[in-house]
């Protein structure tokens, strides 16, 4: 009894428009919880910082922020592989539903760790190698969004997005160690990032959790955008037609 | 040499004797760029001062900023032109290797685009006060930095080929998408500048900017192909 699998099921617009709006209120849903439960950790239980105090707190939002821009842009320029080499549509509408969310981890990311620098290192900017690749994986985020709104065609967007995706997932670590390289060239190492002091159970649960109410925010809003792209795309197919007049 | 290698190379050599004869006959283009090269380089030490002190520490940064915004004006007509007169579209039904096709035409673009800038830039290196040795390093990062830009930014433009300028295509996209491509060139090229000026080898610098290079000679042509396939679609 050898029952095949069909990878490709989830592939179909039309099966994951149905697969995706059933599980966007679970994933809505947890994110709300997750993301009160991680708040209510950092900032009721987690002791304050022995030399920051308080303001070290913004890191529960930081952090996760920063792990989610470069997480989604390596899962963006994944679904730009499937796109490119299985010519599956649905992957190129990801790639699409990705980016702007990815953007804005991006923004909260860059936001956050200036209102966090500006009393701890008493500035807001440094041009430290994460910053700095931060923000040129900013401009990827950007770039992708703009090609993708300069082709009016969208298959040909979807496919020339993907591409640049991939090109940019490729690009991505040499800008970091170019970047990290001509920072310790320039000034010596005045703040170290990587070598962090151990933290405490709970500050590290807090930043867990609010990592996962953020994985869940991210599949929640992609699936509805992907599932308003498939409505704009495929609005006059047959099946989408049966389905919105039932 | 195997018939498909064969094929390779002599593709190849079609598309840069093409692109060479076409840009010989309007070198208006080469002109322009090594005229914005200079003119955008001239603009800085009315802005920041004519200290010579100043000039000389922000001399290498300056130069190849400069250079690398004067590669991009021309880089919206390296494949655009033929895109709209159907030349891309037979060159895909040729037959040959198309990665060769473009390739050829990125080379033949760094040769009237590129070295020009690379050859004109130690004027720039004498405005800024900068000794020989430092103006040599500058030649030797522009000439593999700049080939490196027009093989990535090739690339961006062919990724924009088709697309509406109302909606935001055009020489500012490719700027977005080369810019941040670009970035270990422009730190590779200007530290090397900046290493010798500070009695420091640049030789790191150099073979870094070198790999930089050979990688995106291995890569840009076949992911510029698929860009100008996706376009012709």
């Amino acid at each position: 009894m050898t029952r095949r699998i069909n990878w490709f099921f989830l592939a179909s617009p039309a099966s994951f428009f149905a697969v995706a709006g059933r599980l966007t209120p679970w994933f809505a849903g947890a994110s709300v919880l997750l993301l009160a439960a991680g708040l209510y950790v950092g900032f009721g239980i987690a002791p304050d910082d022995y030399q920051q105090g308080s303001v070290y707190r913004i890191i529960y939002i930081h952090v996760p922020a920063a792990w989610m821009s470069m997480f989604i842009y390596l899962l963006m320029a994944g679904y730009g592989v499937l796109a490119l080499t299985f010519n599956t549509r649905l992957s190129a509408m990801m790639v699409l539903a990705l980016a702007p969310t990815g953007a804005w981890f991006t923004v909260i990311a860059l936001i956050t760790g200036s209102i966090w620098g500006r009393p701890t290192w008493g500035t807001y900017w440094v041009w430290d190698a994460r910053l700095t690749s931060e923000l040129f994986l900013l401009f990827l985020y950007l770039g992708v969004l703009a090609l993708h709104h300069a082709h009016a065609d969208p298959k040909r967007a979807d496919r020339a997005a993907a591409l640049l995706a991939i090109v940019g997932a490729i690009n991505v670590p040499i800008i970091y160690f170019s970047v990290k390289w001509w920072n310790t060239l320039h000034q010596g190492a005045s703040i170290s990032l990587t070598a962090a002091p151990k933290m405490a159970m709970t500050m590290l649960t807090a930043m867990l959790l609010v990592a996962l109410a953020a994985w869940c925010y991210t599949f929640a809003v992609s699936f509805t955008r992907v599932r308003t792209i498939i409505l704009e795309r495929e609005g006059r197919s047959d099946w989408l037609q049966k389905k919105v007049s039932a | 040499m195997t018939t498909a290698e064969r094929g390779v190379w002599s593709a190849l050599r079609w598309a840069v004797a093409r692109d060479l004869t076409l840009a010989a006959r309007s070198p208006a283009a080469a002109v322009l760029a090594i005229g914005f090269f200079l003119l955008a380089a001239a603009i800085f030490p009315l802005g920041v001062g004519p200290e010579p002190e100043q000039l000389k520490r922000i001399a290498p940064g300056v130069i190849w900023a400069c250079a690398a915004l004067a590669m991009l004006a021309p880089l919206t007509r390296l494949y655009e032109p033929d895109y709209a007169a159907g030349v891309l579209e037979q060159l895909a039904l040729s037959g040959r290797p198309l990665a060769a096709l473009v390739g050829g035409k990125a080379i033949a673009h760094w040769l009237a685009i590129g070295v020009p800038i690379t050859v004109a830039a130690p004027l720039t290196g004498l405005w800024f006060g900068l000794d020989t040795a430092a103006v040599l390093v500058l030649v030797a990062t522009l000439a593999p930095g700049l080939a490196t830009l027009t093989l990535l930014g090739g690339l961006c433009a062919a990724l924009t080929l088709g697309a509406d300028a109302g909606r935001g295509g055009g020489t500012p996209l490719i700027a977005l998408l080369l810019l941040p491509l670009a970035v270990p060139v422009l730190i590779l090229g200007a530290g090397a500048v900046d290493a010798t000026e500070n009695g420091l080898s640049p030789a790191p610098h150099l073979a870094l900017l070198t790999a930089f290079l050979l990688v995106s000679l291995v890569v840009a042509p076949v992911a510029t192909a698929a860009a100008v396939k996706i376009a012709l679609e």
